[in-house]
């Protein structure tokens, strides 16, 4: 019977502690994509480093290395390759034209000031003259920088996402809750989750312009025409996954629902939502996927402003740094692609109750 | 000498600034204007970026747009308050050809700045029909007659010989047709049952947007195409194309883009309509001004990505009063772009005439009509009373000259000489009905098509 030395006990105590801590946050970290985080707080906080080098190089290394390679096979090939625009851009241009394009934002900032300048200017003019009635206050009106285009989309995507959450998620729930809702649902499901956003498009053009005739309402046309086009391509995989998990909640708790006499209302909200929702978030995790990727689309073909617009317009111009340009679009619609599903991820974790309830 | 001409640009701004001129008073101060990627939408990019419309007190907004079916429906549907329109657009939405609404235009864009251009292919096969100067370099202009054996030979292995413009109601399909009849080519007629103008064609014509025709010339789904700067230099640049003739040399100093704002708008917005006309005046003026000296300047500001977007050189290449054929061969056109001089922006109700005229010779116009007709469709959409308006303003603030405008004119340009023309085909917009019975191709009197026949 030899004591433990309590300050071993203590400094186990406290080793136990960090990694349930590191281990705690792996759960985030997973969700942000840093995986490859966690080996190396276990490895500085002195766990076996070889197996978290092991894991160092599957999570980190093995990734960095496919970059490097896709690198430098498109800094090779692209060269090979003549368009009537020049060669395709290696990541040198790529890079230098994303560089290019920060610059043009920054002119629009300097012109944006200027007008601005001006603007007060005559306004000051104007109230020295003793008519200060005319003074106006009017937005500057450049064209839209790649940063407001990105924002334009993403605001665009989220909008018409949501309008599609909040329509497919009821319908969702009645189809899996009446066998006779799902019947009725089903055929128009099936035809209509396989248009293309582009088939769509004219149709919904020619709706909101008849329908919502203000030119100067809180939104404006091409905002919605985008928007409800996302919507109606971004509405079946939550509606089908909605139903899916609603349909399938075990027996045993609409058993009980039963015995307890819930109404409605309550057997949603208790019972439904929480043991569908891992489902349900599947399916907005597929919606805003493919909403981000109609939208591209969409804005392309109706020239309405955003990210779709600006490759269509470069396409056009037809410069010899417009390959580039698109190249920058293609990389920043894919990187942003990624992060709304990261997000949804995110939330997902959040709300979803662990599947060992 | 760049430095010494914008200081000379800067002292004469400072010299011709009104100090604070006595605003119109606007109905509508913000504006949102379409347009396509085209070198001669330079008068909405130069009153913008010159701060002429600010000047007026207008805050603008410019848009490109995907093409010019997009634009008009833009500017139906109010969407657009105006835009730069091929000419025979509100005559022809007016008319009720294609959409029906009532468009007007108090402002003509230009003058020429058109091409037509052959794929390389078709430009070896053209060759050896094209006379040649001492120097071994081709005759200009080239006929279309150069071309005839060519679609000849297409038509005998059975295939079809395409070619692109990039709209119906467009100077450059009338002009293309025009270039392919005076060769001895029929372009084909339209007709109330079938709109796609093939109608009996020896050369089908389709719609491309003009910034795709090359990349659609290249692709091979046409082999030549007629459409405005910068897409015939591009075609030479890229190495994938050959122009083979100007508008210029096709009529010289013909009418081309004019800015069309709906009837409605005008009616609503009276003073607002003076003051955009004001500023596109002087745009107009600054671009022409001293022998052309500011073009280096707009070829700059065209070349932005969000005005036409291309290479500056492309963009200069026509802007700078040069003109490239065949690779190499660069030659002298110094009026190939006018955007003020000769009168180019008054918009004259002969320069609509012709195009009424070239809607009734290819059947747009399916019945014959009178020429008291043709003058009054003129009259409701070409207003020159509203750039008199503005120009008599301008002359009185000191920004424009009086010796530059045609106070007197009553609408109509002094006849086109034959010798202006390619084919020797003089052109009178007071007599619209004995100028279609003077060209050869095309429906005259009261020939209507029928089926597939030119009946009367």
């Amino acid at each position: 019977m030899t004591a433990i030395d309590p300050s071993t006990l203590d400094s186990e105590a406290r080793r136990a502690r960090l990694f349930t801590r590191i281990n705690k946050a792996d759960a985030w970290f997973q969700v942000l994509g840093l995986a490859w985080v966690t080996p190396m707080l276990k490895a500085a906080a002195g766990d076996n480093p070889r197996a978290q080098l092991g894991d160092i190089w599957r999570l980190l290394g093995v990734p960095l290395l496919a970059i490097a390679l896709f690198l430098g096979a498109w800094a090779t090939l692209a060269p090979t390759v003549q368009t009537s625009l020049g060669a395709i851009p290696g990541p040198a241009q790529v890079w230098k034209e994303a560089g290019d394009l920060h610059q043009d934002a920054r002119r629009t900032w300097k012109k944006e000031a200027a007008f601005y300048e001006r603007q007060d200017a005559r306004n000051a003019k104007l109230i020295k003259a003793g008519r200060s009635e005319d003074v106006k206050e009017r937005i500057y009106t450049g064209q839209p920088t790649y940063y407001q285009q990105i924002f334009t989309s993403i605001k665009t995507v989220f909008f018409g996402f949501l309008i599609a959450s909040a329509i497919a998620i009821p319908l969702g729930i009645m189809a899996g809750l009446s066998v006779t809702a799902n019947a009725a649902l089903n055929p128009l499901i099936q035809i209509f989750k396989p248009v293309s956003p582009l088939a769509w498009l004219p149709i919904v053009t020619m709706i909101v312009s008849a329908v919502y005739t203000t030119n100067n309402g809180l939104f404006s046309k091409s905002f919605l025409v985008s928007a409800i086009t996302v919507t109606l391509c971004s509405l079946w995989p939550t509606l089908i996954n909605t139903a899916l998990g609603v349909a399938s909640i075990d027996k045993d708790l609409v058993s009980v629902s039963k015995v307890l006499k819930m109404n409605t209302w309550t057997k949603i909200t208790k019972l439904v939502l929480p043991s569908a929702l891992p489902l349900i978030f599947t399916g907005l995790r597929l919606s805003l996927g493919v909403g981000w990727m109609v939208l591209i689309a969409a804005e392309m073909l109706a020239q309405n402003p955003g990210l779709g617009k600006f490759v269509w317009d470069e396409f056009q111009n037809g410069s010899s740094q417009s390959l580039a340009k698109i190249m920058v679009a293609v990389f920043t619609i894919g990187i942003i692609g990624f992060l709304l599903d990261r997000v949804m991820f995110a939330l997902q974790s959040m709300f979803t109750f662990s599947a060992q309830r | 000498m760049k430095n010494l001409t914008t200081l000379a640009f800067g002292l004469t701004l400072l010299a011709t600034t009104p100090v604070m001129a006595e605003l119109l008073d606007l109905e509508k101060d913000e504006l949102t204007f379409g347009f396509i990627k085209l070198t001669d939408m330079a008068p909405l990019a130069v009153a913008y970026e010159n701060g002429y419309f600010e000047d007026e007190g207008l805050f603008v907004t410019l848009q490109a747009q995907a093409n010019w079916k997009v634009l008009l429906d833009g500017v139906i549907g109010g969407q657009l308050d105006g835009a730069h329109m091929l000419a025979g657009q509100p005559l022809a939405a007016t008319i009720g050809y294609g959409t029906k609404a009532h468009i007007i235009t108090p402002f003509s864009m230009d003058l020429n700045g058109n091409g037509i251009t052959v794929s390389n292919e078709i430009w070896e096969q053209m060759k050896p029909n094209v006379a040649l100067m001492d120097d071994g370099r081709p005759q200009h202009p080239i006929s279309a007659s150069a071309l005839k054996p060519v679609v000849d030979s297409y038509r005998d292995a059975g295939k079809p010989f395409n070619m692109g413009m990039v709209f119906p109601v467009s100077t450059h399909n009338y002009e293309l047709r025009y270039w392919l009849a005076a060769g001895g080519l029929l372009p084909g007629y339209y007709s109330p049952g079938d709109t796609s103008g093939q109608i009996g064609a020896e050369v089908l014509l389709s719609v491309t947007p003009p910034p795709q025709m090359p990349a659609t010339m290249e692709a091979g789904t046409i082999y030549g195409y007629s459409v405005g700067e910068p897409w015939n230099q591009q075609a030479v640049f890229k190495g994938i194309g050959v122009p083979v003739i100007t508008d210029y040399e096709l009529w010289k100093n013909n009418p081309e883009k004019v800015f069309g704002i709906s009837a409605e708008f005008a009616e609503a917005n009276p003073n607002t309509t003076i003051a955009l006309t004001k500023a596109l005046i002087r745009a107009a003026i600054w671009l022409d001004d001293n022998d052309n000296a500011n073009r280096e300047e707009a070829v700059e500001i065209l070349s932005r990505s969000e005005y036409v977007g291309a290479d500056e050189e492309v963009i200069a290449n026509s802007m700078t009063g040069t003109f490239e054929y065949e690779k190499g061969d660069t030659r002298e056109v110094p009026d190939f772009n006018v955007f003020f001089r000769y009168n180019a922006t008054y918009p004259f109700y002969s320069d609509a005439i012709w195009y009424l005229t070239q809607m009734r010779r290819w059947g747009q116009i399916a019945e014959p009509k009178s020429d008291a007709w043709f003058i009054d469709t003129a009259k409701d959409v070409y207003k020159p009373e509203i750039y008199l308006q503005a120009a008599r303003m301008l002359v009185d603030e000191g920004l424009a000259d009086e010796a530059d405008f045609p106070w007197d004119s009553d609408g109509f340009k002094a006849p086109t000489p034959a010798g202006d023309v390619i084919d020797g085909i003089g052109y009178d917009g007071k007599a619209p009905n004995a100028y279609l019975e003077s060209l050869p191709i095309g429906l005259k009197g009261d020939q209507t098509v029928v089926g597939n026949e030119v009946k009367g």
